[in-house]
């Protein structure tokens, strides 16, 4: 889809992180979907250039002939970024990591997420702190899911995190920006990357955290879970570069009261 | 010799290599990882490590996830 109207403003300054350029400030998970066909579709119509895929262990007799995940979402296409979904502590979570390193041939960007509880899925800051800190000093290229607090936000920049993803709502809650503030107080102060990881329910959600600033949004079950994910995936793509625009247009000042759009000299009465 | 692989034992030859576990998982030509005992063991090095009974294996791949 080309926007001709679009093609006259000054092109937008990519989105940067550990050092590589990026057109697409959408980034998507490869989990929940139906199967391998529809994720690939899926993924193709975000436009995402940056695809998370979690490590997991190999099934013992499994079909052999039974396609991978990266055979579909090639590493020589997209950046892969592998997760530590599902671990509970640091040690978990930088094991995984230097797996995950082994297994796409010593690639060390990662998703660091270091979780407290299933019920909630949020994050377990101190176990974080740790984790990113081991990575960190192992060479890894840490972007770091976290929670929407502005000081530990901080603390994971200057600890020499290459991205920030502060939640805006529970993992694969829909629920939207709940604290719109605190992103924008995280952002205020920022010199890395910060990403809205998690809690995006449907296409405005996306909108927002883009006219909050963020650098770009992180999400997969607002594609995969919607009833027609491939069309979430472009409704996605859409809301993101839109919210973009309206970030870079900058927004008038909100008002209590009207302000008359036509010009009042020359009226008739 | 008993080794266990992802949790569940597994019979191999004394003196296995990783690439013989690797054969037998029908894994070749794929993406995977493979940890002995907590430590990684590169792939240049899975042709000549030797297996020992007890060892604890862990042999991952990349799934589908946020």
């Amino acid at each position: 889809m080309t926007n001709t109207v679009a093609s006259s403003l000054p092109v937008d300054k990519p989105l940067i992180v550990a050092g590589k350029e990026y057109k697409s400030r959408l980034l998507v998970g490869t989990g929940k979907y139906k199967d391998l066909t529809e994720t690939k579709a899926a993924i193709e119509m975000s436009g995402a250039e940056i695809v998370t895929v979690a490590v997991r262990r190999t099934n013992i007799g499994q079909n052999a002939d039974e396609p991978n995940l990266l055979d579909v979402i090639s590493p020589d296409k997209y950046t892969i970024l592998p997760n530590t979904a599902g671990c509970y502590t640091a040690k978990d979570a930088v094991r995984t990591c230097k797996l995950a390193r082994e297994l796409l041939g010593g690639h060390d960007l990662v998703k660091l997420e270091v979780l407290g509880d299933q019920k909630t899925l949020y994050p377990n800051v101190t176990e974080t702190l740790i984790a990113a800190e081991t990575l960190i000093k192992d060479g890894f290229k840490v972007m770091v899911y976290t929670t929407d607090d502005p000081l530990i936000a901080q603390r994971l920049e200057e600890m020499g995190c290459v991205a920030v993803m502060p939640l805006g709502a529970p993992i694969g809650s829909g629920l939207g920006i709940r604290n719109p503030y605190n992103i924008k107080m995280i952002l205020e102060n920022a010199k890395v990357p910060i990403l809205v990881d998690a809690g995006v329910g449907t296409a405005s959600d996306a909108s927002i955290a883009m006219e909050l600033g963020c650098e770009g949004v992180l999400m997969n079950t607002a594609i995969a879970a919607a009833k027609d994910p491939i069309r979430m995936a472009n409704a996605m793509r859409l809301a993101v570069e839109s919210g973009r625009e309206a970030w870079l247009a900058g927004r008038m000042p909100r008002k209590l009261y009207a302000s008359a759009s036509s010009p009042i000299d020359g009226l008739i009465i | 010799m008993q080794i266990h692989v992802n949790g569940e034992p597994l019979e191999l030859a004394s003196n296995a290599t990783i690439s013989v576990l690797v054969a037998q998982m029908a894994l070749e030509g794929q993406r995977y990882a493979i940890e002995v005992n907590e430590e990684i063991v590169s792939r240049s090095h899975h042709d000549t490590l030797c297996l020992s009974d007890g060892d604890q294996v862990e042999v991952v791949q990349a799934i589908g996830g946020g």
